[in-house]
């Protein structure tokens, strides 16, 4: 086994005992990258020199014991996730040169924790799409299959894990950004529930929905993640102040007697492939045969999801992405005589389309006369979507369904039709409406050999529940084991 | 169509974007199209149905109103695109 393709806890198990140094592992993880790069442009800015300088320091600290799991492992970061010092453009023009001033909070996490940050990865620009072809930078591609898109928006982030460029990665994900890139490159996602982790330095898209959330190559390992980055933070008041329990306690739990609630409607649309339908279902059986209980539950406002969403989130980025002005960081158009041409010229030349599409949408949806039949409409239906899950709650432990409707598909293949592109996020964007955690597990693999993943969801704060049912899962299949042969 | 060349144009003002005549022609029908679905939710009768803005329940997060750590003046202006003496330089507003 080479040494890029160990997990964190084997990694960590090494480190620990001093049987490899973070340096050697950095290197080899670093040397992976540089010869791979080229055909999965998985980042948008790599810094060798201060990741070697992170596993130094992180030797250290493991050679005087005090070393943590994450001490010297090697991880990816989505590229809207602020790093002082370290360039972070959120795959847009208007934010290429922007040097952040300050770490996010869980930079400041993985930084305590002695992690060593390779680089910033590639996504969809401000985290508006679902292919990572609305980078201004590069495309990624699937490891997989490198005609094909990784899934987005944290599309470089899932890559990355995908094709042992790191040993894990934040992502963000506002309507399924992490998950469905998990899935169509055959890793582990989760997204937290609203609230888990700090959103304090993760540029803003839509702030009733966005959640950071890590990547990994197994289960066991993004329960550790999860364990780095959650946590109150007085930082960002919408934070929760739940304890953080040791998520890896959950794994080795029973799950004989869990509920797991099937949604009729998220097997009976139409536009499934079948064989994601086919994988899911064997997916179901396998947790059934393990123990668990399912229920057919209903989410009768699930058709609903996609329109509500449509409104709700352009209308938060509308308002979020105001802040783009040329005056205080980023791009500046310097041609403009006026402040107000200024302006224009700077937000013009600096967003490309799909962002300057949503921030159009949503200053339509909120504005005069148009509110209350699109925003207002919208965040009444947010409501119903909510109750839904709260009822099915009421009924099961977890809900189990496909991420996306089909596998990875070819690049190029979506990129004029918007509407049909966001159709594809209808079994992702719910939980971000909900404010529940959702998580991806591979769960097969399609005749053309493209990962598919099982999509767990679960009420606020179950995240252990659902990392338990993951990981078992995993105990008896090898899906996560397989690799993309690069 | 359901948003108009002239509402396209009039909303990339509101909105500080400066469009040319391809752009406005593409989300027009690209906008109205996402509009046309988006109508599905007057299918739903959400009279009396209370509103979400936020997904978890939180009362306001206070704190004592005390001067704490901030970004150094430098800091803060690093990333300015143009600069002077402590300040952010825009172009001119008063004539």
């Amino acid at each position: 086994m080479k040494l890029y393709e160990l997990t964190i806890s084997q990694a960590a198990a090494l480190l620990s005992l001093r049987q490899l140094t973070s340096q050697e592992l950095t290197r080899a993880v670093l040397e992976r990258i540089h010869a791979v790069e080229d055909r999965v442009g998985a980042f948008i800015t790599l810094n060798d020199e201060l990741a070697m300088a992170q596993a130094g320091i992180a030797d250290k600290t493991l050679s005087e014991g005090r070393g943590t799991t994450l001490t010297g492992i090697p991880l990816a970061i989505k590229d809207l996730i602020c790093t002082q010092g370290v360039r972070t453009t959120c795959a847009s023009r208007i934010l290429e040169n922007f040097i952040p001033p300050y770490d996010a909070t869980v930079i400041q996490k993985l930084k305590t924790a002695g992690a060593v940050l390779v680089g910033k990865a590639n996504m969809d620009e401000f985290a508006m799409g679902s292919t990572t072809e609305n980078s201004a930078f590069k495309t990624t591609h699937n490891p997989w299959d490198l005609s094909r898109i990784p899934g987005g928006s944290s599309g470089g982030s899932a890559a990355a894990v995908a094709a042992d460029m790191c040993l894990g990665s934040l992502g963000s994900d506002t309507g399924g950004s992490i998950r469905q890139p998990a899935s169509h490159c055959g890793v582990v996602g989760m997204k937290p529930t609203y609230g888990r982790v700090s959103r304090f330095g993760l540029v803003a898209f839509a702030s009733s929905l966005d959640q950071i959330g890590p990547i990994a190559k197994d289960t066991r390992d993004c329960a550790l993640l999860m364990n780095a980055i959650s946590g109150h933070d007085p930082q960002d008041s919408t934070s929760v102040p739940e304890p953080v329990p040791d998520y890896t306690r959950f794994l080795d739990g029973d799950i004989k007697g869990l509920v797991a609630g099937i949604p009729k409607e998220y097997h009976a649309s139409g536009g499934i492939d079948p064989e994601v339908a086919e994988a899911v279902n064997r997916a179901i059986q396998t947790l059934q045969d393990l123990g668990v209980r399912c229920v057919d539950v209903s989410l009768p406002h699930t058709e609903y999801a996609v329109a509500a969403y449509y409104v709700i989130a352009p209308c938060e980025a509308s308002s979020n992405l105001a802040r783009y002005d040329g005056v205080k960081y980023g791009y500046r158009d310097k041609t403009a005589g006026t402040l107000m041409e200024m302006y224009r010229n700077t937000r013009s030349k600096g967003f490309g389309p799909e962002v300057q599409r949503r921030i159009i949408l949503g200053t339509y949806s909120l504005s005069a006369g148009y509110y209350d039949a699109y925003y207002g409409k919208a965040s009444q239906v947010r409501t119903l979507i909510m109750d839904d899950f709260a009822k099915a709650f009421q009924h099961c432990d977890i809900l189990l369904s496909p991420v996306a409707p089909t596998p990875a598909f070819a690049i190029g293949d979506n990129t004029d039709d918007p509407l049909t592109m966001y159709l594809s996020d209808v079994f992702t964007l719910s939980a971000n409406l909900a404010g529940i955690p959702g998580m991806s597990v591979p769960c097969g693999f399609s005749t053309k050999g493209l990962p598919i993943g099982l999509q767990l969801m679960g009420p606020h704060f179950s995240e252990g529940n659902l990392l338990k049912a993951a990981y078992h899962f995993e105990q008896t299949t090898d899906f996560h084991k397989k690799k993309a042969i690069l | 169509m359901k948003i108009s060349k002239e509402d396209v144009i009039h909303v990339a003002y509101l909105a500080r974007l400066e469009l040319d005549e391809a752009a406005v022609e593409k989300f027009s029908y690209q906008i109205g199209t996402i509009l046309d679905y988006v109508d599905t939710l007057n299918r739903l009768d959400t009279t009396g149905v209370s509103s979400t803005s936020h997904a978890i329940f939180l009362t306001n997060a206070f704190r004592d109103d005390e001067i704490r750590k901030h970004l150094d003046l430098e800091l803060a202006l690093s990333n300015a695109p143009e600069k002077d003496d402590g300040i952010f330089r825009v172009p001119r507003v008063i004539g």
